[in-house]
């Protein structure tokens, strides 16, 4: 068992270097492609357009790594959204609308949970169907009215940075940052953590070894509800509007970050640094065609190229290490 | 710590801070331009943002060809660029206008897809040294300027007036509106109506409709006025669909000639109806002069020329001056009329 970990991090180490790598040339190039890459007001710009997304992917990779996967996450930052632009429509005060938003995100990352666990149902097929599911539940909750006019001190998210960064740093970098770290911790460093890795790894071996898999992926799938909300909650209240579109289509990109960050789509294998860096490759790549003036809707041609790279990559480099000729000496063999 | 090897460090310090800050972009963002001309500073970067690209109007609001926005911004020595989303939408439109500030615009001529869900961005923009106008769509809460095509008083008289002129100084006369709570609509009607009592008390509005500014909606809602009112003589719609969609209705030897149509239109739209008589004249703004016009007050508000305070006047070149009214705003003039004599001149 531990040998199998010790491979997976060593290659999960090989995949690391390689984003950090594509970060640092980022950082090196992207200035000589376009000279406001690294100004100020851009960072402020790229965080604030990938704040909520970079959230997302947060618990998207502890799900992932258990083993299931969550499609409902962007549908569940539209029903937050929808919720938030219902409830201050009809005048009900700020903090119990963030309960209520906090409550419902909760309970419809349960009914993913319970319908994946209890009913022993694929979470994939499950959540297409909520994904469906929550963003007619923002329609029924907003319909064809956008809602707006917040009070000025929430849509300053979309305007302010953090203090003491020049404004250059939004708040939703900085929710990532700090989520980064607790899931960085929770999933490395707790049992937890290491419970995640082994169900993904074999979910039969993870029950046999007394893990309360069905409990821990409920709680996963719960709390994914909950970010997602507060990524609603961000989203609408940096652009000012609650419409029952908000953040369509978002789980693409969180998907594509979390497996560009080399998570295995299968399960048991990942980090989170790896979607930490992928996450800021993304968004730099993304915010470098744009300001190369690169058709700004047809960066889903990225998230595409990049969601199939990161699948298609790590099996490449598998077939490559068949060849006779790329075949390592002996010794290490043995080892890995 | 030997004190000639502190000094270097000291010195290497102090060297690689103000390297540092020399590299920095500073958080006010918009660098002050290059030189000034006539008052106005020239090189000033000026992104022209429509509320959609591939939009003919706004295509022909911001080319440099039509003597647009963009005409009038290299004719001052700006830089000055097109950008915009694909659909007329806030998400489609907020991340060019980040890019835009991204990119070091002195300033912005924003044509807002929605009034409010522009506003965090705008507002960010301002608060970065960024100059707003909005142009053609207003965002009120979140703008230096507003450049207006026409005030609503001039749009609600002169459609009565040009109606008048059609039908006579009497009978009966009906309103194709777009939505019953379209801000706009309902402002131009009341100047209608008000113009209606002063100057022609003999003609009198039976009716205004809603068509929603949907073709089908517009279509069933005039053949339902035609139906219910045989003696109308005449029909205002200050909507380009709703116009559109009421000249098709009346575009039959019933009633071409002996019902009258006017209201706001786009010349491409209603080209034929003008060549078969249907129509005899309508209205709209010249989008290349609102866009001209706002590309103007933009550099003059950039160049420290204009600040808003009602009352300040500038020259905007071939268009000549203009007074900032209330609310920050500019208005263009009075409406445009096509005519068959003219409109074969317009595209869009």
């Amino acid at each position: 068992m531990s040998d199998r970990l010790r491979e997976a991090a060593r290659g999960l180490a090989r995949w690391e270097s390689g984003l950090a790598v594509v970060v640092i040339a980022l950082l090196i190039g992207g200035p000589a492609i376009s000279p406001d890459f690294l100004t100020g007001t851009n960072l402020f710009n790229l965080g604030l357009s990938n704040g909520e997304i970079a959230i997302m992917t947060l618990p998207m990779t502890l799900i992932i790594i258990s083993g299931e996967i969550d499609l409902s996450v962007a549908s569940m930052l539209g029903m937050a959204s929808a919720l938030l632009g219902r409830l201050w429509s009809e005048h009900v005060p700020m903090p119990a609308i963030f309960a209520v938003i906090a409550v419902v995100g909760l309970a419809a990352g349960a009914v993913n949970g319970l319908l994946v666990t209890r009913f022993r149902l694929p979470s994939l097929a499950v959540t297409i169907g909520t994904l469906a599911l929550y963003r007619g539940i923002a329609t029924i909750l907003l319909g064809p009215t956008t809602v707006s006019g917040f009070p000025v001190g929430y849509t300053d998210l979309g305007v302010n940075g953090v203090p003491f960064t020049n404004d250059d740093m939004t708040w939703s970098t900085l929710v990532f940052l700090v989520g980064a770290i607790a899931s960085g911790v929770v999933l490395h460093a707790t049992g937890f953590g290491r419970s995640v890795f082994a169900m993904g790894a074999s979910e039969e071996a993870a029950q046999f070894a007394g893990i309360r898999v069905k409990r821990i992926k409920t709680v996963l799938f719960m709390v994914s509800g909950l970010v997602c909300s507060l990524a609603g909650v961000l989203w609408t209240f940096r652009l000012d509007t609650a419409v029952q579109d908000n953040g369509l289509g978002l789980e693409l990109d969180v998907v594509a970050i979390v497996l560009l960050g080399g998570v295995s789509i299968f399960g048991g294998k990942g980090s989170v640094a790896g979607v930490v860096l992928a996450a800021l490759a993304f968004a730099g790549i993304q915010n470098l065609l744009l300001l190369t003036n690169f058709n700004q809707e047809a960066t889903g041609v990225v998230t595409g190229a990049l969601l199939l790279a990161s699948v298609f990559a790590p099996l490449a480099v598998g077939q490559l290490r068949q060849l006779p000729w790329s075949r390592r000496p002996t010794t290490e063999r043995i080892q890995s | 710590m030997n004190p000639r090897r502190a000094a270097w460090l000291a010195a290497l310090a102090v060297s690689a801070v103000a390297a540092l800050a020399a590299c920095s972009p500073g958080a006010s963002g918009g660098s002050s331009g290059g030189s000034s001309s006539g008052g106005l500073k020239t090189g000033l970067k000026v992104y022209v943002v429509p509320k959609q690209l591939g939009n003919p109007y706004f295509t022909v609001a911001d080319s440099a060809k039509t003597g647009g926005a963009i005409a009038a911004l290299n004719a001052l020595g700006e830089s000055g660029t097109e950008t915009s989303g694909t659909a007329a939408t806030p998400s489609s439109q907020i991340p060019a206008i980040q890019a835009a500030i991204s990119k070091g615009a002195n300033a912005l001529v924003v044509s807002a897809s929605d009034s409010s869900a522009l506003c965090p961005t705008l507002t960010s923009a301002m608060r970065r040294g960024v100059t707003v106008v909005t142009y053609d769509s207003d965002a009120p809460a979140c703008r230096d300027l507003f450049v207006n095509q026409a005030s609503s008083k001039a749009i609600g008289t002169s459609e009565v007036d040009l109606l008048a002129k059609e039908i006579g100084d009497s009978g009966q006369i009906a309103i194709v509106s777009a939505a019953a709570s379209a801000t706009n609509q309902n402002a131009w009607i009341g100047y209608m109506k008000q113009e209606l009592k002063k100057k022609y008390p003999k003609i009198r509005l039976v009716s205004t409709v809603y068509g929603n500014d949907d073709p089908t909606t517009s279509t069933q809602v005039t053949q339902g006025l035609l139906e219910q009112y045989p003696h109308l003589k005449g029909i205002i719609s200050p909507t380009t669909v709703g116009i559109a969609a009421a000249a098709a209705v009346l575009d039959s030897p019933k009633y071409r000639g002996k019902v009258q149509l006017t209201g706001l239109g786009t010349p491409d739209e209603m080209k034929k109806f003008v060549s078969d008589g249907t129509v005899k004249a309508f209205e709209l703004w010249n989008p290349a002069d609102l866009g001209y016009l706002a590309a103007y007050a933009a550099v003059d508000y950039a160049s420290g020329k204009l600040s808003g305070a009602a009352g300040q006047s500038f020259t905007a070149g071939k268009l000549g001056r203009f007074t900032v009214g209330p609310d920050k705003t500019i208005v263009l003039g009075p409406p445009l009329v096509f005519t068959s004599s003219n409109i074969s001149k317009y595209h869009f």
